[in-house]
């Protein structure tokens, strides 16, 4: 019949999942992970003849390698994890705090400047107090400056925290020129303020610190009653105000705690790894932990997971480009695939695509 | 009469609900058919069928005898198909022709003076009362709709589907309405109209056809039907109709509203010098258009607004003292000892946080309570169990989030929630809206129960009948001003009908 074709159903229909079994969401997830794997290390083996599988191999070296690798990615692991940790609850309040890099910088920046005028005046632990000290509250002081506008006049804090960031980097530019008046203007490596040692591994205390942090952020958002307020604030402002919540109070709060915490992994940064400062000490992880927080749905347990599975996907692949004299781009590009296969997997979650059952309609016509 | 469009046997499924099983139905060329049902009876389901906003599962449409798939609203215009939705879709800045004409592709230049002119000949043909020249922003929520009608017609649709077309119309728009769509059907047009009022179905159409749950119930010819028997196709049992009204027992003065009037962001006058009292155990109904005020008045009570003038009193029955509520916050307000529930409009944006479940919802009212850092759960947890099973809500438990809850149960949550409260004054702002009968009736109910508690109850009500069935007094407003306060013991719905339209006439002569 000629009618036939007209009434064909659409060939693909979308339809929403009522819900979906925990396995069938991870294995989606797992499948996502490794297709982006596959596509990252093809764009590799495209670039440098490299078998898909060596590099995987290479990836696992870079990062996990030696003794000496292994620490470095977890020490990198509990940065990027304490800045995620950093960032969450204000995210959870849905205030768009885009301003870490600055705040985690301003951060680093109080330590150093404790090192830079303190240095061996006092005993090293007390240093060091004095420095933690004045991170935090160089952090806060950076994270509450918007909050307080935005609260007050209802100005849009994510333009305001992104500014924030470069006055923090002029600000870095300039505290160096002022200690390093002629020459090269790179700050040489403090010899105070260095966090001690545990069992002999420089990052141990450091990590160990980031690790207590996520407990405490865990059982802060799930079962404080400040927690709870971040949640109502940010998932419905009306409602908040209809139950009394005093929004601007909450605003003020929670980036007082957001910026703190930045404050912390700039004092960790430093004391823990870097013992100097430039402009770019922070790397970029003031917004990659955006992308951890909003893909671990503000789980800080799972930020660990995500934190890690980043870190190591940037360390193996910039491996990977020296080994091959690539330029160091590849790593973000590897990074970039599989973080776009990551997010991309929750439409498969969330939805269920309907292919048009042809062959069994062509049947019932005979 | 020949059939204009026929369903057969149409299937849809969303997943593991299905939302249409097996649904067959037929419409003649001038005739108008209801499509009656309960919330969630898959009638709007059926009619984006047809309009080619889903596609069925299973099942045949036949247009004029002939099979047809429809895939788009495009293809659906095509066959002449044209929806009114009870949202309309209208630019706010363009003119009623603008927008009638918005979206097609015509051959040749376009003139707005012929648009005009067609637009004021289907005007003409079937009695309609617009200007095609007036922009959107200005109309009436009535006008709006004509808009929306004529646009469809311009089309040239012979099949209209009118999606709850009442819901928003006052006694009097919804008369002028119904005369229209008789004109249409005497011009040879089929006409669906979407509805659960028992009443318009019974003066509008030739034929009803009722759905339950999803499944084709049956259809019977209007003429040989009454309200009763629809009603027990429509819920599958026979239900009470009837609202019992008590005499207020003790009433006292406990709510003194003086004189308020506030302004909007905008600069409009959305509340103007309105008083009045409300007192326990009596349930006063407030009565008007939408966005009359209704909304800001509650809000202003409950601490949410800010009002330019006058006082808010509030007897307190415990202490004997009298505090001013005007410009407290919701906590201050709470603090005084104020106990005020408030069951707002906006269930899921206001009411209710709809990604939290049951639990976290109903600690909303009571997470303060305690010295405590941390949360206490395990009263909440008791208090979502206790309303689950007294209310008898319809979830897998206590840990659902709301939002996937259906209209119906979203509201016990939170009117269940709001009584839990054990309040002195309860305002409830369209509590039943979007509620099936069953549902309604139990939230009629419980008001009622409070009522006999020695709560002041104030309701702002949209379906006038109900209005005057369930409260003791009913104060209508309209543009922001109290246009009467009648007794709902003896009050008319005509006479309530006419007070909600004399304050648009009423500012203009001021």
């Amino acid at each position: 019949m000629t009618d036939n074709k007209k009434i064909r159903e659409p060939l693909l229909r979308i339809t929403k999942r009522p819900s979906i079994v925990w396995w069938k969401a991870w294995i989606i997830l797992a499948v996502a992970i490794l297709a982006g794997f596959l596509l990252g290390s093809l764009v590799i083996y495209a670039l440098t003849d490299c078998a898909p599988v060596k590099v995987f191999k290479s990836l696992f070296d870079g990062t996990f390698g030696t003794e000496r690798r292994t620490w470095f990615t977890l020490q990198q692991t509990a940065m990027l994890l304490c800045v995620s940790l950093a960032v969450t609850p204000a995210f959870k309040m849905r205030f768009w705090n885009i301003g870490a890099e600055g705040q985690v910088l301003v951060g680093a920046l109080a330590a150093v400047t404790c090192i830079v005028y303190i240095e061996d005046m006092i005993p090293n632990w007390l240093l060091l107090i004095i420095m933690v000290g004045s991170s935090v509250i160089a952090g806060m002081i950076w994270a509450l400056i918007p909050a307080f506008f935005k609260a007050k006049w209802n100005t849009n804090e994510t333009l305001f925290t992104l500014m924030m960031n470069y006055i923090a980097m002029q600000l870095v530019s300039f505290m160096i020129m002022v200690w390093v008046p002629n020459g090269s203007s790179v700050l040489p490596t403090q010899e105070f303020g260095w966090l001690p040692a545990i069992l002999d591994k420089k990052y141990l205390f450091s990590i160990l610190v980031v690790v207590v942090l996520s407990v405490l952020m865990y059982i802060y958002l799930k079962t404080t009653k400040h927690g709870y307020e971040i949640a109502v604030v940010g998932e419905s402002e009306n409602t908040a105000k209809y139950i009394g919540i005093n929004v601007k109070k909450v605003i003020l709060r929670t980036l007082a705690i957001s910026g703190a915490l930045c404050g912390i992994a700039g004092f960790l940064i430093v004391a823990g790894a870097e013992h100097t400062i430039t402009k770019d000490t922070v790397g970029g992880n003031g917004f990659t932990a955006i992308i951890v927080s909003w893909m671990s749905k503000f789980n800080p347990l799972i930020m660990a997971f995500s934190s890690l599975l980043i870190v190591f996907l940037q360390e193996g692949s910039s491996r990977i480009a020296e080994t091959y004299s690539l330029s160091d781009s590849i790593s973000d590009i590897v990074t970039g695939i599989v973080l776009f296969f990551i997010i991309g997997c929750e439409f498969f979650i969330n939805y269920k695509v309907n292919v048009r059952h042809s062959v069994k309609a062509a049947k019932e016509d005979k | 009469m020949s059939v204009a469009i026929e369903l057969r046997n149409i299937t849809k499924r969303f997943g593991n609900i299905i939302a249409n099983n097996n649904v067959s139905l037929s419409v003649n060329n001038g005739e108008i058919l209801s499509l009656l049902g309960e919330n969630g009876s898959g009638k709007t389901t059926l009619m984006n069928m047809i309009s080619g906003i889903y596609h069925p599962d299973e099942g045949q449409i036949f247009i004029g005898g002939k099979q047809v798939s429809i895939r788009s609203p495009h293809e659906a215009f095509e066959h002449k198909i044209g929806m009114i939705h009870q949202h309309f879709k209208l630019v706010d800045l363009f003119t009623a022709a603008e927008n009638v004409v918005l979206g097609l592709k015509e051959e040749g230049r376009y003139n707005i003076f012929d648009v005009v002119e067609k637009v004021h000949a289907i005007s003409d043909k079937y009695g309609f009362d617009i200007d095609p020249t007036k922009k959107i922003y200005e109309m009436s929520v009535s006008e709006k709709q004509t808009v929306e009608i004529i646009k469809v017609l311009y089309r040239g649709a012979d099949i209209l589907i009118l999606d709850e077309p009442t819901a928003v119309l006052t006694p009097q728009e919804t008369r002028k309405l119904f005369a229209v769509l008789r004109r249409m059907r005497d011009d040879g047009k089929a006409i669906i109209i979407i509805t659960h009022k028992l009443h318009e179905v019974l003066s509008l159409s030739d034929r009803v056809s009722v759905l339950r749950k999803g499944e084709y119930v049956g259809t019977v010819e209007t003429a040989k039907t009454n309200e009763a028997e629809l009603t027990e196709m429509m819920v599958g049992k026979k239900v009470e109709l009837n609202i019992e009204r008590t005499d207020p027992v003790d009433p006292q003065d406990r709510l003194l509203v003086k004189n308020i009037s506030c302004i909007n962001r905008e600069g409009v006058k959305v509340l103007d010098d309105i008083s009045f009292t409300a007192r326990s155990g009596e349930i006063l109904g407030i009565a008007g258009i939408a966005g009359s005020g209704q909304r800001e008045l509650l809000e202003s009570i409950a601490g949410l607004q800010h009002l330019s003038e006058g006082e808010i009193l509030y007897n307190n029955p415990k202490t004997g003292s009298t505090d001013d509520l005007r410009d407290k916050t919701p906590l201050q307000i709470r603090e005084l000892g104020v106990r005020l529930s408030f069951v707002p409009e906006d269930r899921l944006g206001m009411g209710l946080v709809g990604n939290m479940d049951i639990v976290d919802n109903m600690m909303l009212r009571s997470y303060r309570r305690g010295k405590s850092f941390f949360l206490e759960r395990q009263g909440p947890k008791d208090l979502a169990d206790d309303i689950v099973q007294k209310l008898e809500v319809a979830t897998p438990n206590t840990a659902t989030p709301v939002r996937k809850l259906s209209g119906g149960n979203v509201q016990k949550v939170l009117v269940g929630r709001e009584i839990a409260a054990s309040p002195t004054v309860l305002m409830a702002a369209y509590p039943v809206r979007g509620l099936d009968i069953n549902s309604s009736y139990l939230i009629y109910n419980l008001l009622n129960d409070q009522k006999k508690n020695g709560v002041a109850v104030i309701f702002v009500g949209e379906d006038l009948d109900v209005l005057i069935e369930l409260c003791d007094r009913i104060m209508v407003i309209g543009g922001g001003k109290i246009t009467g306060i009648v007794d709902g013991r003896c009050a008319s719905k005509e006479e309530i009908g006419l007070l909600m339209t004399k304050s648009s006439g009423g500012s203009e002569n001021d």
